[in-house]
């Protein structure tokens, strides 16, 4: 306890850090280039930074990244708002109506085990290479994080919490309000990173099997002619993509979840 | 009895009998109290002790209407009770805020509850938050309180709906003594400028004799029952730290302990058993 409190006072400040974590990157650019330009490995295969930063700087540039991007956001944005909406009805019924989670519970287990990708051509086929295969495929898998933590959050509500609010004259939409949906809620809030996070894989996997706009369809189009440079290109592109939506995500949970000990909170390696 | 009002008491029990089933719903159920009876009249404040496990808070879990006896009666103002008691506020023993509501939104929530406008509630918390002195943490979250304060919180949650009975359940045992004996003293004076029936559970019997007008005393549990009745003619206003030693306290705590103690160390061979 105490080498542990004092560890972590030795550590350097703030600024210093950033300045390390950045070296990191900056030292593993380098690390590329010498390797790439020494031939140690194939430029071919492993392509260079600089040729990567600059194909990414050209595609903001000429503009012709935007299209795709807003493509991309758009099947993330309607994947995670289905889903979370679907997921909070639905978990919020099985945790009230102890007789439907009793029956669904092996399907639902079932559905879950299943690796959500296999159903990707089915989607295709059924909606077609439009984005709404790919909304369906993210919804599928944003569904299940937010339906568990929902039920989660509604089964394990305090029993003093709601016999005090009882006891203050709540009535059952009263319970709903003010006890239930923000209990619930802070568990989909705690679950938001890996929801976003989710759609987004499912925006991506949609469109690199089958499509004619987004990131996914870039790479996917770069990995066919062997351009390299191109798919680490639209990787970064991605990255950068997720680290802005995550901040927005991160924003957003600590406007509405401000009620909760700081502690309770799980960041993400920021800079 | 003395009590010789016309109007029916507050709070009337008669052969109240509580049994749990089992967990497993297989095995023997459990009866944690029988055959319990007292009444309490408008504005008395009443103590009830006994040992741990005696079933104190299944009495007050009855009264409130969380909880169903098996068998008797509980009667609020003469009507027997059914469903939740609108008459009774609950100060429990666990933190009961709502954790996502700033201190005064909790406050103003069971004005809310009750069809007055947010804005309004809120406006009418703010007194109450000022009157258990906590007048500028009205935007604070629970988890930003102490201990103590998110007592004092619970006890304007409480009270600002006007119960004409209120239930405490051991609601200062997790506070320090010398908090603890500041909120009874806070609580008492409370009390006294608008006398409400209190039942007031305890483990403590020292509290019980401060706060009270009569103590009543469980046997250990299982199927606890009413084994003594004591009247506390202490003068008030009390100041719970200085009443203690006063001769006539000590000679009441003696008495009742006398009795008290073979109960907690019948309690603690059960305990000892299971």
């Amino acid at each position: 306890m105490a080498s542990a409190s004092t560890a972590r006072k030795r550590l350097p400040s703030r600024p210093v850090i950033l300045a390390m974590q950045v070296g990191v990157l900056i030292g593993f650019f380098l690390l590329w280039h010498v390797l790439t330009a020494t031939n140690i490995l194939s430029p071919f295969f492993f392509g260079t930074p600089l040729a990567v930063l600059e194909r990414t700087f050209k595609d903001f540039a000429s503009g012709a990244i935007y299209y795709h991007l807003g493509i991309t956001l758009l099947e993330t944005v309607l994947a995670f708002g289905i889903g979370t909406v679907a997921g909070i009805l639905f978990g919020f019924w099985f945790a009230r109506v102890p007789l439907v989670s009793a029956v669904f519970d092996p399907y639902i287990k079932a559905v879950n085990a299943l690796p959500r990708v296999v159903l990707a051509p089915i989607f295709a086929l059924w909606l077609g290479l439009g984005i709404w295969s790919k909304v369906a495929l993210g919804v599928t898998l944003v569904f299940f994080i937010v339906f568990f933590n929902v039920y989660q959050g509604v089964k394990e509500v305090s029993p003093v919490v709601l016999a005090n609010a009882r006891m203050l004259g709540a009535n059952s939409r009263d319970l709903l309000r003010h006890v239930y949906l923000p209990s619930a809620l802070a568990w989909v809030f705690s679950s938001l990173h890996t929801a976003v996070g989710f759609a987004m894989v499912g925006a991506v996997v949609g469109e690199y099997l089958g499509s004619a706009a987004g990131l996914g369809y870039r790479i996917h189009q770069a990995e066919g002619v062997f351009d390299t440079v191109g798919v680490f290109s639209g990787m970064l592109v991605l990255t950068i993509f997720v680290i802005i939506i995550d901040a927005a995500v991160t924003f957003i949970e600590k406007r509405l979840l401000h009620w909760r000990p700081q502690e309770a909170h799980t960041t993400n390696a920021q800079g | 009895m003395p009590e010789s009002s016309t109007a029916s008491p507050a709070l009337a029990l008669d052969g109240v009998t509580i049994t749990f089933p089992s967990p497993d719903g297989r095995g023997r159920s459990y009866t944690a109290v029988q055959d319990v009876a007292f009444t309490v009249a408008a504005g008395e404040f009443v103590s009830i002790v006994g040992p741990t496990g005696s079933g104190k808070s299944t009495i007050l879990n009855a009264i409130a209407g969380l909880l169903e006896p098996s068998g008797g009666d509980v009667r609020v103002f003469g009507e027997s009770l059914g469903g939740i008691n609108r008459h009774a506020g609950y100060m429990f023993q666990a933190d009961a805020l709502m954790p996502w509501k700033s201190a005064l939104d909790n406050v103003a929530a069971g004005l809310e509850f009750r069809g007055v406008s947010r804005g309004e509630a809120r406006q009418r918390a703010q007194p109450w938050l000022e009157r258990v002195g906590l007048g500028r943490f009205g935007d604070r979250f629970p988890h930003q309180l102490s201990g103590g304060m998110r007592k004092r919180v619970a006890l304007a949650q409480t009270l600002i709906v006007d119960p004409k009975i209120i239930l405490m359940d051991e609601p200062f045992s997790a506070l320090d003594i010398q908090t603890r004996q500041l909120m009874e003293n806070e609580l008492l004076d409370l009390w006294s400028a608008d006398r409400k029936s209190v039942v007031f559970i305890t483990h403590d019997l020292e509290e019980a004799i401060a706060m009270s007008d009569r103590v009543l005393v469980l046997s250990a549990g299982p199927a606890a029952r009413l084994i003594g009745e004591y009247r506390v003619d202490l003068e008030r206003p009390r100041d719970v730290a200085e009443i203690r030693m006063t001769p006539h306290f000590l000679d009441l705590h003696r008495e009742i302990w006398a009795q008290l103690r073979d109960e907690v160390l019948k309690g603690y061979a059960q305990t000892k058993l299971q």
